[in-house]
């Protein structure tokens, strides 16, 4: 046992190929897809899942403006939270390079990850094209 | 199948109460429920609990035994947890414990402690019932995660801030009067439309508080009614629960609730009715816009037309569907573990004649509570009737 918090196989995968430039998510043969850790396609249970290259380019679905964090978030407010389609994923990420005032739902971003200001814990980003 | 009558229901207050452990919340209202229904404890055989955060704001989890013995009762105990519908799920429990034969008496409720944490630690607590690799680690929380739910909304079907106001106005207004409410104050469309941001674009009379309070209640078999000559003129006579994918981003939409509609149908079929023969509703409105939502779920509405049901008086006390006449959550409060619970309290007074606002329901005879945990992940839905 490490004093070390233990990784979370497959999310903190996802994290590092998002890092590397190389995102992928989940899909199964009936072309599902989902995002990891995942043992079956939670669609429809197939078990043979492979790594497929996320697209590039994805759309904002809905967004917010976050004014009253968790303890985690303290010193990143206001902060604009999205959902944004990938096509065969979505994905919950911060929007940065943009005021988040003007986060507007359509709007066409790529992925990246970035650090929070209160901890520099590392998270899923944003941002516009 | 034996039919389910509420024999007796007990709240404590709902509001700010930091100092009060959940177990102590719960002995007064269990105390208050046996005492409402007549029924001797030791005819109790099984107790169903509902909580939802006690590890993390009391650092005690198994709470199913000290359940039962803040009451003296001495029967298997149980803790349910399904986030905000923590309750209303230990009720399904119940009722299905009653029907199948197992017993003819059970004690169910829950109980929740919030605000002794303070308030960042309360948001960081509730926002567990989200995904917490895909949506809290990104930043979301609760009033964020319905903040995404309103703007897509708003997106899809129109509606503004003022329509929701109004949600907000009417359960407010709804609550002048109830005991047991944390907000017993009017307030207007103005005031709530200039409230600060929490997640926008929620603002803070869009959510409901926080809230430290418990609800029990009795259920009974027929049989046992009969035998015992209780006076318990309220029936459930429909139960139904439905879940759905935990994150946001993995459902299909984000403007429909498809575990409340599932829930709903079930307890609807289940109860032989339809939604046209519901009188009234309790419904989980933890945020303004989450009322809208849940009875476009039910069927009470058209996908779109519910935001605006409250400003055009459909939903009001005078209106021909009055939506949480208790105050809803928004204006009652909304401690976690408890409100499933207390909707069906507050359910069965308003159709026995007992509530506060019976009088604006003097004819009902079908009432239904609805009760979502998470962003609506997890949904109990029951059916009251009067069937005396």
């Amino acid at each position: 046992m490490s004093d070390e918090p233990a990784r979370d196989a497959g999310y903190d995968d996802f994290l590092d190929a998002i890092a590397e430039g190389e995102p992928y998510y989940l899909e199964c043969p009936e072309g599902h897809g989902s995002l990891p850790p995942r043992q079956v396609c939670p669609d429809c249970g197939a078990s043979e899942l492979s790594e497929s290259e996320l697209p590039e380019v994805g759309t904002i679905v809905a967004h917010n403006v976050v004014h009253v964090p968790t303890p985690r978030f303290l010193d990143d407010t206001p902060y604009a939270t999205a959902i944004v389609d990938f096509g065969p994923v979505n994905v919950t990420g911060q929007v940065r390079g943009l005021d988040p005032q003007d986060v507007e739902n359509g709007q066409d971003v790529t992925i990246t990850i970035g650090e929070t200001e209160t901890d520099g814990d590392r998270l899923v980003v944003f941002e516009p094209v | 199948m034996t039919r389910v009558r509420v024999a007796g229901g007990g709240l404590t207050h709902f509001g700010v109460h930091p100092e009060r452990t959940s177990r102590a919340l719960f002995g007064e209202a269990g105390e208050a429920a046996l005492e409402d229904a007549g029924v001797d404890r030791e005819d109790v055989e099984s107790v169903f609990f509902g909580n939802f955060m006690g590890e993390l704001a009391e650092h005690q989890g198994h709470m199913g035994p000290l359940a039962a013995e803040a009451l003296g009762i001495d029967a298997p105990s149980t803790r349910y947890e399904s986030a905000c519908a923590s309750s209303g799920v230990a009720v399904r429990q119940a009722v299905q414990n009653v029907r199948n034969g197992e017993a003819d008496v059970v004690l169910v409720g829950g109980a929740e402690r919030m605000n002794n944490l303070p308030t960042a630690e309360t948001t960081d607590a509730l926002a567990i019932a989200a995904d917490d690799l895909y949506e809290v680690r990104a930043g979301m929380t609760f009033p964020g995660a319905y903040a995404l739910m309103e703007d897509a909304y708003f997106e899809e079907h129109g509606g503004t801030r003022e329509d929701l106001a109004h949600i907000a106005v009417k359960n407010h207004q709804n609550a002048l009067g109830n005991e047991y409410a944390q907000f017993q104050k009017e307030i207007d469309v103005e005031t709530a439309m200039e409230a600060p941001p929490v997640a926008e674009p929620i603002h803070l009379y869009d959510a409901c508080p926080i809230t430290d309070g418990a609800a029990a209640m009795v259920l009974v078999s027929d049989s046992y009614a009969e035998e015992h000559d209780l006076d318990a003129p309220i029936a459930i006579t429909g139960t139904g629960q439905g879940s759905d994918r935990l994150a946001l981003q993995d459902r299909d939409e984000l403007t429909r609730t498809p575990a409340a509609e599932d829930a709903g149908a079930e307890a609807f079929e289940d109860a032989g009715i339809d939604p046209d023969d519901v009188d009234l509703a309790e419904v989980h409105d933890c945020f303004t816009i989450a009322e809208a939502l849940a009875i476009e779920a039910l069927g009470f509405f058209e996908p779109g037309e519910g935001i605006a049901a409250a400003r055009r008086g459909e939903t009001t006390a005078t209106g021909d569907l009055p939506v949480n006449l208790s105050g809803g959550l928004k204006a009652k409060g909304h401690p976690v573990g408890a409100t499933g619970a207390s909707q069906v309290v507050e359910m069965a007074k308003l159709l026995a004649g007992t509530h506060h606002n019976s009088d604006a329901v003097a004819d009902a005879t079908v009432g239904v509570t609805h009760n979502a945990g998470g962003t609506v992940a997890s949904t109990a839905v029951h059916v009251l009737e009067v069937v005396e």
